[in-house]
């Protein structure tokens, strides 16, 4: 302990000599030293601040591959996937999808690549989506090196739940790598739902990227809108239970660089969906407007009309909207934290 | 056992150094041919790359935070995004990827403020977090004039100043009986004591900060053997060559005067860079009450010096330039630490430091032998004890 007081003092004696340097530097004729009394940190450098845009982003103007990556963020924001249809006897719809989980390595920030779980190869899964009341069939076949499961909220039957444990006496439960389960319900109650692996330990198997987007429409269709998918995710690239980069569908800044491109006085529909692991709470605020908000769509009424909403893990609503004014407007999480770590995009709004 | 008693056969010097070179050609041609084979019957390691860069350095300049990384491990690493406190934010550098021991500086276009706390996560190829931390930002100097002349007045304050005031008590000494002159050699020793376990613990200390690639605490160790040695070999060949002039006790003294004056100048060099170091990166709080604190504290060096030399009647010259060597070191220490620092070469030389000062104990301890020729008796042991004490004492006044 002595060593680290006398460097101390050593240290203390350097500062109080800082007087003395100040007008040692005057003296001089480049005049760097500088007293300790200024602040540094105060005044920028125009040139540096120039090279950050004003708000926050990767690094070097890198973007991330999404050809490399199999999926790009924005279609996924407009890519609802219907399944196969075929009519039933009783005159309801069956749909049909098949879910494939596999391993995968993605890009999720420009050069951090991240060993995904994936359904179909992509992050978030594909958003299945039907009307309430379809026979749904889901089959499930597991490329993955570890067991998993589709768990689809909703209403349904124990067996059909996607829980290990459950099922099992049908094929269900638990799938293992190489081995295939067909999920079969009825869809309800209309709304916006989720699905994702109900593997243990449950919150890698989520984290991990086996998560979609569950659209159930009511029988009598909502308004005809430009409808978006929002993923709101985050990845914990470092193991430590705490997540490195956050976003909405996947790549960190994506709506940054490559705005969401939707037209002036149109009606917009977002389907919003919160997935984040290792993080209670998630948020969504949109600048310069206001949208009515449908907590999990289970309701035709808004429940709220405003710029901001919260959302615990699995929490999900739909939000209605136009925009008035063309532009761009940008939208977050207001959990700024997550927002300046990739959870922030732009709306761009154009003449009709 | 007859072949020891052989006479070696007669070889002449190019056959000697040949016989010498054809192991190490040998194993050469092995190594270039492993390698062209591509490592023959070793299997890849297993499991991700170990990412194991090390954060050497941070400096602050206004809107840009500076981090100089080092890659201690076996892979290849590449920082492809950088977080400062919970946010991505821009940056470059010069390479997109570090191989072994490579090292890079990273400038991250942050509008810092002074006084606050950062954290920074430099984000890898594969997801790997290296965290670095500022405590508390303050801007780095920049090395110009003006900070050489800082620099300059710093280590004049801590090195050459307390030494020289320390000397002063030369012509006390002269009046002082041959038993008071024991003593105080005594307290000398018990003073680099101290300071070599200062020296220690402080290089270890650094050593175990950053890079560990050049071998980290070890080379506190390697130091002090070196400066020891180096030392010694100094002392053998004065001697040698002092006994070939006049000899006698005078030139015995000085010669001492001049070994304790080298050790507590390397130990001054080290502590310099420290100094030097700690005000480049900002690590400091003020006090003119520090200044006295330390004037105290390390005034007892200059009377090491003069210790040895209390019978000579050396001239101002002389004692001027055994201030010089013993205090001096400081200011040059302070220059390197602050303009570039290395923990590796701090770590290194602190550990000279602290070797050159064993090596200058070893020359002084047959001067405290009494009359009857013995080592440590009340008065030689209560002086060794003073010393310790004295150096630990103000150790503790200046400290805050």
């Amino acid at each position: 302990m002595v060593a680290f007081t006398r460097r101390r003092v050593l240290s203390s004696l350097a500062a109080s000599l800082g007087a003395v340097a100040a007008g040692a530097s005057q003296l001089g004729t480049s005049g760097t030293a500088t007293a300790a009394g200024e602040m540094p940190g105060m005044d920028h450098d125009p040139a540096a601040a120039a090279a950050h845009s004003g708000h926050a982003g990767f690094a070097r103007g890198g973007i991330v591959d999404s050809a490399a990556n199999g999926f790009d963020p924005s279609l996924i924001v407009r890519d609802f996937d219907w399944g196969r249809t075929l009519k039933l006897a009783d005159g309801r719809t069956l749909r049909e999808w098949n879910l494939v989980a596999s391993d995968k390595e993605i890009e999720i920030a420009p050069g951090v690549r991240y060993a995904a779980w994936t359904f179909n190869g992509r992050v978030p899964g594909p958003t299945l989506r039907c009307v309430d009341g379809d026979r749904l069939r889901i089959r499930f076949s597991n490329g993955s090196a570890h067991p998993h499961t589709v768990h689809f909220h909703g209403i349904h039957p124990s067996e059909m739940d996607g829980v290990p444990g459950l099922g099992e006496d049908i094929g269900g439960g638990l799938i293992q790598p190489g081995q295939s389960f067909t999920y079969e319900f009825d869809a309800g109650p209309f709304g916006l739902h989720l699905y994702h692996c109900h593997a243990s330990p449950l919150a890698a198997h989520i984290a991990k990227g086996l998560y979609g987007m569950f659209i159930v429409d009511p029988k009598e269709p909502r308004a005809p809108a430009d409808e978006l998918v929002m993923v709101m995710n985050a990845f914990d690239t470092n193991f430590d239970f705490g997540n490195e980069i956050y976003a909405v569908n996947t790549v960190g800044f994506h709506y940054l660089n490559s705005p969401i491109k939707v037209k002036r006085d149109a009606l917009v529909r977002i389907y919003l969906v919160n997935v984040l692991e290792y993080d209670p709470i998630n948020s969504f605020h949109l600048h310069a407007n206001f949208f009515h908000y449908f907590p999990t769509g289970t309701s035709l009424v808004p429940a709220e009309y405003t710029d901001t909403i919260s959302q615990v893990q699995g929490q999900r609503g739909i939000l209605e909207l136009t925009f008035p004014y063309p532009g761009k407007y940008m939208f977050h999480a207001h959990k700024t934290e997550f927002a300046e770590l990739g959870w922030m995009g732009f709306f761009e709004v154009e003449d009709q | 056992m007859n072949a020891e008693a052989a006479p070696p056969p007669q070889t002449s010097g190019a056959r000697l150094w040949l016989l010498g070179l054809i192991p190490l050609a040998l194993m050469a041609g092995i190594v270039v041919i492993f390698a062209a084979l591509g490592a023959p019957g070793l299997a890849e390691r297993r499991g991700p790359p170990v990412e194991n860069l090390v954060v050497d350095k941070i400096a602050l300049h206004p809107g840009v935070i500076q981090l100089t990384v080092r890659n201690d491990g076996p892979d290849a690493v590449s920082v492809r995004q950088v977080i400062v406190n919970d946010g991505f934010a821009n940056f470059t550098s010069k390479y997109e990827q570090l191989t072994r021991l490579a090292a890079d500086t990273i400038r991250v276009d942050y509008p810092w403020i002074e006084g606050e706390a950062y954290e920074i996560s430099l984000l890898t190829s594969t997801g790997g977090v290296i965290p670095a931390e500022i405590p508390v930002a303050v801007e780095t100097p920049e090395a110009g004039p003006g900070f050489y002349g800082l620099m300059a007045l710093l280590g004049t304050y801590v090195g050459v100043i307390p030494v020289l005031l320390g000397m002063l008590w030369l012509p006390l000494l002269r009046r002082s009986k041959p038993s008071v002159i024991r003593v105080l050699i005594a307290f000398t020793i018990g003073l680099l004591v101290f300071l070599i376990v200062d020296a220690l613990l402080e290089g270890i200390e650094i050593a175990g900060q950053g890079s560990q690639a050049f071998g980290g605490q070890a080379l506190v160790y390697l130091g002090a053997i070196v400066g020891y040695l180096v030392l010694a070999t100094v002392d053998s060949t004065m001697r040698s060559r002092g006994q070939a002039a006049s000899g006698g006790a005078k030139a015995g003294g000085l010669h001492l005067a001049l070994l304790v004056a080298v050790g507590i100048g390397l130990h001054n060099l080290g502590e310099g860079l420290a100094i030097g170091a700690a005000y480049a990166a900002g690590a400091l709080a003020l006090g003119a009450l520090l200044v006295i604190g330390f004037a105290i504290h390390n005034t007892t060096e200059g009377l090491a010096v003069v210790a040895p030399v209390a019978k000579n009647r050396p001239s101002l010259k002389t004692l001027a330039g055994l201030g010089l060597l013993a205090g001096g070191p400081a200011i040059v220490g302070a220059w390197i630490g602050a303009s570039a620092f290395n923990g590796s070469l701090v770590a290194f030389l602190l550990g000279v430091g602290a070797g050159a000062i064993a090596q200058v104990i070893v020359q002084l301890a047959p001067f405290i032998r009494n009359e009857a020729g013995q080592f440590l008796y009340p008065k030689s042991a209560g002086g060794l004890l003073g010393g310790i004490g004295v150096l630990y004492a103000t150790s503790l006044l200046v400290s805050v």
